[in-house]
């Protein structure tokens, strides 16, 4: 048996549950650290990154769950809704930071929303996600069958938007917000490379649109 | 010259009495202790009565692109930085040129305590106690001449031991500038210490401007070189985002950075929960300064 066939069967017996937790606890485990003088001595910006950091991250875990079965074999398709969720969750509590802890003020939270390119485009990559997170259930994927994959290719834009508000919040070009752009702009343009190859995969695609979704 | 800080602002000022002073010279039994302390070292007309933040905020949260642009890089990585000697070029429009050895400048000059609000670009803020000199008296020996209509400052370049030196995210050296009025202003200063240490390195150690009406960027740390000229100089953020970084950057509550507004900030050291509170014009020191841009446009001339 290889490793690979190895890692999956392990990968078996994990259930998806464990993901979940530790996905759950993560933030709360980073509000204690701010909360005890962990992070700092401004720890709502440091908190509120850090929140940012969690998302992209789970997000770019979510996006390579299929390039990676399809190049190396390693099958981690049962976890990616539960990374999918998570990241909604991340996203979400990054918001709630923002604008609990940091802006606090609605008439400011307005403005910077309409007038702040790079907080519009964090907006629309949460908006974006709102129903993916809310189809994320096994009654959705039945009741909008192939309309599922096709609303779920959202998370492409999604992602582009979130990697691009990174790299817009800083005041210089700063080489982590690259760095998560550039994974998210590669497996991005290795989905697009994928769907129009010819041959096996592009016949597949014809067949059934959505293996280019996955 | 050698530069050695042996003498402590506290070797002058016990600690316990600088920090007990403004409590003191609210009675008048204060008052009278206060002058018994020479008037150099009472408390300075220019310091606000705000509680300033502990050294632990101070030094460990900064902006200082030299050692990285984390908030916590300046704290890790100033250590490499050798102060010992430093001395400054001054050049350009004076009557005497030349290599300034830090010792030699701090004969010459009287240092005080000067407790400042400090407010960054990026909407945080902090009351810090400063130790230092006004920058006229340091002008004053290099005797400016009457041409003269900017100060340009630069700090050191010595990527060895500035590993943010090392990456392009700004030009080097790093520059910054004033307009003669506002670089002789009694506000101005040059500092040397914080409370009763000498200054940390992540804050700009041996010698820094802090031009406290300003954006903390204009208050340059670790300068090597004064030159005083009739153009106005190059300013590194300016440099690199003229619409969001402007010559003046003066603290302004209804100019906008472009990417976030300016209309209220946020007190360091309050913790997770700390109140945001009202951008003060010019940073509470409107009516020392506001009469330097009389007639100025200030959103044209941000």
């Amino acid at each position: 048996m290889g490793v690979v066939d190895r890692i999956n069967a392990a990968s078996r017996r994990v259930p998806v549950w464990t993901v979940y937790l530790l996905g759950a606890l993560w933030p709360a485990w980073l509000l204690y650290l701010a909360a005890t003088g962990s992070m700092g001595v401004e720890p709502v910006k440091a908190l509120e990154h850090e929140l940012g950091r969690l998302a992209l991250q789970a997000l770019i875990a979510g996006l390579l769950v299929t390039p990676v079965r399809t190049i190396t074999g390693l099958n981690l398709m049962r976890f990616r809704r539960a990374i999918g969720v998570l990241t909604f969750y991340f996203v979400s509590t990054h918001l709630l930071v923002w604008l609990i802890l940091d802006v606090q003020i609605l008439s400011e939270i307005w403005k910077d929303i309409l007038k702040r390119p790079y907080i519009t485009v964090g907006m629309a990559a949460f908006v974006l996600l709102l129903p993916l997170a809310m189809t994320s259930n096994n009654w959705s994927v039945r009741k909008l069958g192939p309309k599922w994959r096709k609303l779920h290719r959202l998370v492409y834009p999604a992602a582009l938007l979130g990697g691009a508000h990174f790299v817009m919040v800083g005041k210089t070009w700063e080489f982590d917000a690259l760095v998560y752009l550039s994974l998210i702009l590669a497996l991005l343009g290795w989905r697009v490379v994928q769907a129009y190859k010819p041959g096996k995969s592009r016949r597949r695609v014809t067949k059934d649109a959505s293996r280019v979704a996955s | 010259m050698a530069y050695k800080n042996v003498l402590k602002y506290s070797d002058v000022t016990p600690r316990a009495d600088y920090l007990n002073r403004r409590q003191l010279m609210g009675g008048a039994a204060g008052l009278a202790a206060g002058m018994a302390l020479g008037p150099a070292l009472g408390a300075s007309k220019y310091s606000t009565d705000l509680k300033p933040n502990p050294l632990e905020d101070i030094a460990s949260y900064n902006n200082f692109y030299e050692f990285g642009s984390a908030k916590g890089d300046p704290a890790n990585n100033a250590h490499m930085l050798t102060i010992d000697p430093w001395s400054v070029e001054i050049d350009g429009m004076v009557d005497r040129p030349g290599s300034y050895g830090l010792e030699d400048i701090l004969t010459k000059v009287t240092q005080e305590e000067r407790i400042y609000r400090f407010r960054c670009v990026e909407t945080w803020s902090m009351v810090v106690p400063w130790v230092g000199f006004e920058l006229n008296q340091l002008l004053d020996l290099a005797g400016v001449q009457g041409a003269a209509k900017y100060v340009a400052f630069q700090t050191l370049y010595r990527p060895e031991e500035m590993p943010g030196q090392r990456s392009v995210s700004l030009e080097w050296p790093y520059r910054e500038g004033l307009r003669l009025d506002e670089a002789m202003h009694p506000l101005t200063i040059m500092a040397t210490g914080i409370y009763d240490e000498p200054m940390p390195k992540q804050n700009g150690a041996p010698l820094r401007l802090v031009v406290p009406w300003k954006y903390g960027y204009k208050s340059i740390k670790s300068i090597v070189r004064v030159t005083l000229t009739d153009k106005e100089p190059q300013t590194t953020w300016n440099m690199l985002q003229p619409n969001e970084y402007g010559f003046y950057s003066n603290v302004n509550p209804e100019v906008s950075h472009p990417r976030w507004s300016q209309a209220y900030e946020k007190p360091i050291g309050g913790g997770l929960f700390a109140k945001r509170q009202e951008t003060l014009m010019f940073n509470g020191y409107a009516d020392e300064v506001a009469s330097l841009y009389d007639g100025m446009d200030l959103v044209v001339n941000h």
